[in-house]
């Protein structure tokens, strides 16, 4: 993904350009039907940086993500995404930017009219991308979320961690610049959530690609910071012999491994930082050992 | 449930006015300009056109038989029974062919449209299409305005034609009616104006329709819950204003054609 963003009125941006933060969020209000939700939001995100957001249920995690994505527009502030202004951005131009954001929805929302393929392929569809390109596209994409299997099917028989796949598989298959993960792993067991924790780890780690992470579940969040991706040993499937309803889930703990606690990163992922919510405000912004010394009482609570 | 301030209230409606008419300018813009979604289009033509045909042929045929049976009797106390096939044409072109049509699709297809959009809404569909670079009112919304408005043109002339074939098989069977003298009658009882104001009738039913529709649906919240009652609201709000907008129209086309 290299080509520019160009969209008429606006200056032409480049989402390879390493000096501009990704995302960058200056004084960002937003109120629904009078009750605030976000008040004052600020910060920043670099290339190639994952931003886990953290919060108590309620806080408007999601709809800090919908507003990275231009689908709500704040009451005040400055939202810049690739350097590019989005609070005053026509509809038809965020189309134009929405081509460089991937975003993985809360409940997975797939089109249930359409297989998994075409749910896939939907960006290059309407992109006219030729059949069988789209088709190797789409393949490549499913084998990286380990689902080419389930190519044919309809949404409604996959189970919810298949969901999830095919819906990262849909928010990669156009090489984003930007992704953004809505609580990839709510509302799954904790083994389907591994699995879908090593597939953002896989993206973060092989793509580099920048991501803002929403989550409710502390482990997701520490595993992300404290785990790389193992190239050499991959996502391995469960044995056939293993129990039946298994058959979909990856045993994750071969796909990624701990960073070294002795090595020149302490054991932590350097492009991993944490923003914590709470009451509509911003507790904390930094990176995970600040995080884990902070010594706010709300936060000690909140990770306890 | 709390009550509401009447100026909120107020301020609620006019928000809704405010959006439901952006929408229809949008839709509107999204046929005259590209990309447009012709495979969308033939689908909705043919769930909408294909799909209402049974209904809206056995409607207009029994309405007609109806039709015929109450005037002729009375007509007969006038001593002009021979009229049923004049009064049938006109009130089927005219008036019930248009207001039924309408009245029909609307119950089946606003609330068809309202619940599909308005499922995608509470599922998060509609953002994850806006996320994945589509205009939801160009996609879902325009092909389903040019469709319905496309194919009630055309249904309420099937319906109009029904409704004279039933009143003809009423007359002639039961009331003993010449089935030439019916048909003859019929074309004769007929004016240009009549044509045309029956007509002009589908064209703003189905533009009610497919906005009501797509608006209810795009405005669903609550869940499952919310999506039952966009559905109903989409069916009440469209078949009163069907009903509202023919008697504007009529009015209108008294006002030009002087019948």
């Amino acid at each position: 993904m290299t080509e520019a963003i160009s969209s008429p009125g606006a200056a032409t941006v480049d989402p390879q350009d390493d000096k501009t933060p990704v995302v960058e969020f200056n004084d960002v209000s937003i109120a629904f039907e009078l009750k605030p939700v976000l008040k004052n939001i600020s910060f920043s995100v670099e290339r190639g940086q994952t931003l886990i957001i953290l919060g108590p249920a309620g806080c408007g995690k999601s709809v800090l993500l919908k507003l990275a994505n231009g689908l709500l527009a704040p009451d005040s502030g400055s939202i810049r995404i690739f350097g590019q202004e989005i609070t005053t951005m026509p509809e038809r131009d965020l189309y134009a930017l929405r081509a460089h954001i991937g975003m993985v929805f809360q409940e997975s929302a797939l089109f249930d009219s359409l297989d998994v393929a075409d749910n896939v392929a939907y960006r290059l569809h309407e992109e006219h991308v030729p059949e069988d390109q789209a088709h190797t596209r789409v393949v490549e994409a499913l084998k990286f979320v380990e689902l080419e299997q389930a190519i044919a099917k309809f949404p409604s028989e996959l189970s919810g961690g298949m969901r999830r796949r095919v819906s990262i598989a849909r928010a990669i298959i156009s090489n984003p610049d930007l992704i953004l993960y809505d609580s990839p792993t709510g509302g799954l067991d904790p083994i389907t959530s591994t699995t879908i924790i090593e597939l953002v780890m896989k993206q973060r780690d092989v793509s580099h690609t920048t991501s803002l992470l929403v989550t409710h579940r502390l482990q997701d969040a520490f595993t992300l910071a404290t785990h790389r991706y193992d190239p050499e040993q991959g996502m391995k499937p469960i044995p056939k012999d293993g129990p039946e309803q298994a058959v979909d889930r990856y045993d994750a703990a071969h796909g990624m491994a701990p960073i070294p606690k002795n090595g020149p990163e302490r054991g932590i992922d350097p492009g991993t930082k944490f923003l914590m919510l709470n009451e509509c405000h911003v507790v904390f912004h930094g990176a995970t050992e600040e995080l884990v010394h902070s010594r706010d009482p709300w936060i000690r609570e909140f990770l306890d | 449930m709390a009550l509401q301030s009447p100026d909120a209230l107020l301020k609620q409606w006019i928000l809704a006015i405010q959006d439901y008419s952006i929408l229809c300018a949008s839709a509107i813009s999204a046929l005259f300009t590209r990309p447009r979604y012709w495979a969308d289009i033939i689908t909705q033509m043919d769930s909408i056109g294909v799909g209402s045909l049974p209904i809206i042929v056995l409607t207009g045929f029994f309405t007609g038989c109806v039709l015929a049976l109450q005037s002729a009797t009375a007509l007969t106390s006038f001593g002009a029974v021979s009229m049923t096939g004049s009064l049938v044409s006109l009130s089927m072109v005219k008036e019930l062919g248009p207001v039924l049509t309408g009245l029909m699709v609307s119950g089946r297809n606003a609330a068809g449209m309202a619940s599909e959009i308005g499922s995608m809404k509470v599922t998060e569909q509609l953002d994850a299409m806006r996320a994945l670079g589509t205009d939801p009112i160009r996609k879902l919304v325009a092909p389903r305005l040019f469709a319905t408005v496309f194919m009630l043109f055309f249904l309420t002339i099937i319906a109009d034609a029904f409704g004279i074939a039933g009143g003809a098989l009423m007359s002639v069977t039961i009331l003993g009616l010449n089935a030439s003298t019916y048909l003859h009658d019929s074309y004769r009882g007929l004016v240009h104006g009549d044509i045309v104001q029956g007509l002009t009738k589908p064209v703003f039913s189905a533009f009610i329709i497919a906005t009501v529709g797509c608006y209810c649906g795009m405005k669903t919240t609550g869940g499952t819950q919310g999506v039952g009652r966009a559905t109903t609201q989409a069916v009440v709000i469209s078949s009163v204003f069907i009903i509202i907008v023919d008697l504007l129209v009529t009015r209108a086309m008294i006002g030009i054609f002087g019948s």
